[in-house]
């Protein structure tokens, strides 16, 4: 299994291409907002991009702080979202330390699947899937052996 | 989707501090962008009074494929110019497009005036015109980052549009920095802002739209995002960008120098795409939907100081830009030109008409017209340090040269003389000395923009003069923008965005009727924009091509005054029959 990892950030434009995507594709959405991945800029445009998205942590907290089991564990890392069981309480949200779980106006939350359907959208190639074992091995951050740098 | 057959509009009360949102119009009559800015102006505008006036509407419209599909990212100001006291429009991308479709109106329209220097905040689930009367004066660089400060809320999805003191000080082609890299520059919208009392708008795109079930619409926007992001065609936006185009037209000496003294020069080199690419571009950008990323970003780096110790900022440029700034003035060193459009960047000038203005002033001053006493620095063709204090002097209308210089280089020339070699076509001319269609297309122009139609292209392919033809060339191609414009398309983009393509996209989100009349809606859009500027008081007879111009050589040889002047009366005779009423 895969994660998605937004691992050029450096080169990133800002043209929320893949944020719509995510919204598009797994949403039915029209929104920069209501997505897995989402784009803000570092401090001004000035100072570049940088991607909010799920790290495919294991355990997740975001599953450990759901009380009814819609935010439940994957098994390569991150959480599947079962929305029929979401209350709408916002503590996935919480408990997440990156920030990277949205709560639309009503606190329906957004989470990646890492499902890579954003990935083919961006144009300057920053995102990309990696083996979930990369993760596991301790190699989160792929580019930053190839010299790059890296953001989450 | 939006079925209903009206626009969703958020008129701003300025002077109460208060607003309405209102069902508006007819989106088959108007689509949206020009033709819903033009509709607006129609209903709310006030043709007969000065540009100044408050109650003169500030609008900014966004279109029916706006955010849908990829380079639908530009947002149309319509706005009485207070340049030449006529309708205009002027288009600016960033985050603007996206941030007014999530916060959900098709059109923002501000009128009053604001009792203090304030801020409005737009979102869709609040409005606020708050007072920032601290941040009059300050700078529209230094302003973006402060009000980021002031409101935390929305970062990255939101615009945060400002005016800098040229706005303020009543500049008539003072422009709005939308998003720090974006710009409605042309024709004073900055100058309007300014005349409002509002220093700032800050537009929070924090809503969303359903789009139930639309796999047809998620197949067609993945066929024109490959269109775009996959071919060649739109390389040269995100390679060397436009700048690529400078070395293009100085070898067929078409490329402005020295206020026109000259079509081509070897100087060139020194601030041609290549060398800006090579040595400066530090990275891309794009605006909010677009994947193409033109927005070219060069690193300005200066020494402060005796020992290695240097600032350095981004600042964005382009092929126009960099003649305003570049060879317009007799600049030959990349760096110097990005230092001067940082200096036109913070205090919020329009470029083109600033580099053109002060380039007519620097032969004014060499002929002795006006006094280094009145321009309070030595200008000289290629000297950057007297070019930056000028335009400081510029945003701040500091002596009644400066102010008059400020309503316009023609304004300035009739008082001083040195009409003819004013280089105005409207407004300041853009950087394309390419011949007789291309001046007529800019002199009579809807926005006297070198964007109205292609009438540059035309001159590049066409050695021979046929008027019929030509004419029919600006007229179908204005047309065609119009469409694009209503959309509101990328004016890059119009290469892919077929009428067909702008139909399917239309009818894949639902707008079937709007997308089975086009055609008809680009003739109707094409029709209002010149019915409004007529109303307001277009006179074509009132605008000449000055004498510089006429006796230009480019690669195809010595101007043909006589085929220019028949182009425009030819043309002059065309848009007065669109502006005809009814
Ligand atoms: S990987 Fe899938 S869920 Fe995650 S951001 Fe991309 S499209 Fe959305
Ligand atoms: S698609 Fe790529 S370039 Fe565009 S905003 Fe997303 S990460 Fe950045």
């Amino acid at each position: 299994m895969k994660i998605l990892r937004a691992a050029r950030m450096e080169r990133c434009i800002g043209c929320y291409s893949c944020s719509l995507a995510c919204a598009r594709l797994l949403h039915d959405r029209l929104s920069w907002n209501t997505a897995g991945i989402r784009i803000r800029s570092a401090g001004g445009l000035t100072a570049g991009f940088e991607a909010r998205l799920c790290l495919a942590c294991d355990p997740a907290p975001c599953a450990e702080a759901c009380p009814t089991g819609a935010m439940v564990q994957r098994k390569a890392g991150g959480v599947l979202f079962r929305r029929a069981r979401c209350i709408r309480c916002g503590l996935c949200a919480e408990a997440c330390p990156v920030d990277a779980i949205y709560l639309d106006v009503e606190r329906n939350p957004y989470v990646c699947i890492h499902c890579g359907r954003c990935v083919p959208f961006c144009p300057h190639d920053c995102l990309e899937m990696r083996p979930a074992e990369e993760k596991a091995a301790g190699v989160a951050f792929p580019s930053e052996d190839a010299g790059g740098g890296h953001d989450v | 989707m939006t079925s209903e057959g009206t626009f969703r509009v958020l008129i701003v009360d300025l002077t109460a501090r208060r607003g309405e949102v209102v069902r508006f119009g007819n989106r088959l009559e108007s689509g949206g962008g020009s033709g819903l800015a033009a509709a607006l102006y129609e209903s709310y505008g006030l043709p007969e009074e000065a540009a100044d006036h408050p109650q003169q509407p500030l609008i900014f419209a966004i279109g029916p494929l706006t955010g849908y599909f990829p380079l639908m990212s530009k947002v149309v100001c319509g706005f009485k110019s207070p340049y030449h006291d006529q309708y205009t429009e002027s288009h600016a991308g960033g985050r603007l497009a996206l941030a007014i479709r999530f916060a959900g109106y098709d059109a923002i329209l501000l009128r009053g005036k604001a009792a203090t220097p304030s801020c409005a905040v737009i979102g869709s689930r609040g409005l606020q015109v708050d007072d920032v009367h601290y941040l009059w004066g300050i700078n529209s660089l230094m302003t973006g980052k402060l009000l980021r400060r002031i409101y935390p809320q929305h970062s990255g999805c939101r615009s945060i549009l400002r005016i800098g003191p040229a706005g303020e000080n009543g500049v008539t082609y003072a422009c709005i920095n939308v998003d720090t890299f974006r710009h409605f520059g042309r024709m004073g919208a900055g100058c309007v802002m300014g005349a409002k009392n509002v220093k700032a708008i800050a537009v929070h795109g924090d809503g969303d739209i359903s789009l139930p079930g639309a796999k047809a619409y998620a197949q067609l926007f993945q066929e024109v995002h490959e269109k775009l992001t996959d071919t060649e065609m739109m390389r040269k936006y995100y390679d060397l960008g436009t700048a690529a185009n400078l070395t293009v037209l100085n070898e067929r000496s078409s490329l402005p120098w020295r206020n026109m003294q000259q079509t081509a020069d070897p100087g060139v080199d020194g601030i041609s795409g290549e060398r800006f690419g090579d040595e400066l571009l530090m990275r891309q950008t794009a605006c909010a939907g677009c994947p193409v990323g033109c927005i070219h970003l060069g690193m300005l780096r200066e020494r402060f100081a005796d020992a290695h110790q240097f600032e350095y900022r981004q600042v964005s440029y382009d092929y126009e830009p960099i003649f305003a700034a570049g060879s317009m003035l007799g600049i030959t060193v990349a760096g110097d030109v990005l230092s001067l459009l940082e200096e036109v960047e913070r205090v919020g000038l329009d470029v083109m008409s600033t580099g053109v203005a002060l380039a007519w002033a620097t032969e004014a001053l060499e002929n002795g017209l006006v006094t280094e006493e009145q321009t309070r620095t030595p200008l000289a063709f290629g000297q950057v340090d007297g070019y930056r204090a000028a335009i400081r002097h510029l945003a701040r209308a500091e002596n009644d040269f400066y102010r008059l210089l400020g309503r316009g280089t023609l304004a300035a020339a009739r008082e001083y003389g040195g009409e003819e070699f004013a280089c105005v076509l409207g407004q300041e001319m853009a950087g394309y000395a390419t011949g007789e269609v291309y001046f007529t297309a800019q002199s009579l122009g809807f926005r006297h923009s070198h964007l109205d139609t292609g009438g540059y292209t035309y001159d590049q392919l066409n050695q021979k003069q046929d008027v019929d033809e030509a004419i029919r060339f600006l007229v179908d191609d204005e047309r065609g923008r119009c469409l694009l414009t209503s959309m509101v398309s990328c004016l890059f983009a119009r290469g892919v965005y077929s009428s067909e393509l702008l139909s399917s996209a239309l009818a894949s989100i639902g707008q079937e009727a709007l997308a089975a009349d086009v055609d008809g809606l680009a003739e109707r859009v094409q029709r209002a924009r010149w019915r409004l500027r007529f109303k307001t008081g277009f006179d074509p007879s009132t605008y000449d091509v000055p004498r510089r111009l006429r006796k230009i050589t480019t690669w195809k040889g010595a101007l043909d005054e006589a085929y220019l002047d028949k182009l425009r009366e030819s043309y002059a005779r065309e848009i007065t029959a669109l502006g005809k009423p009814g």
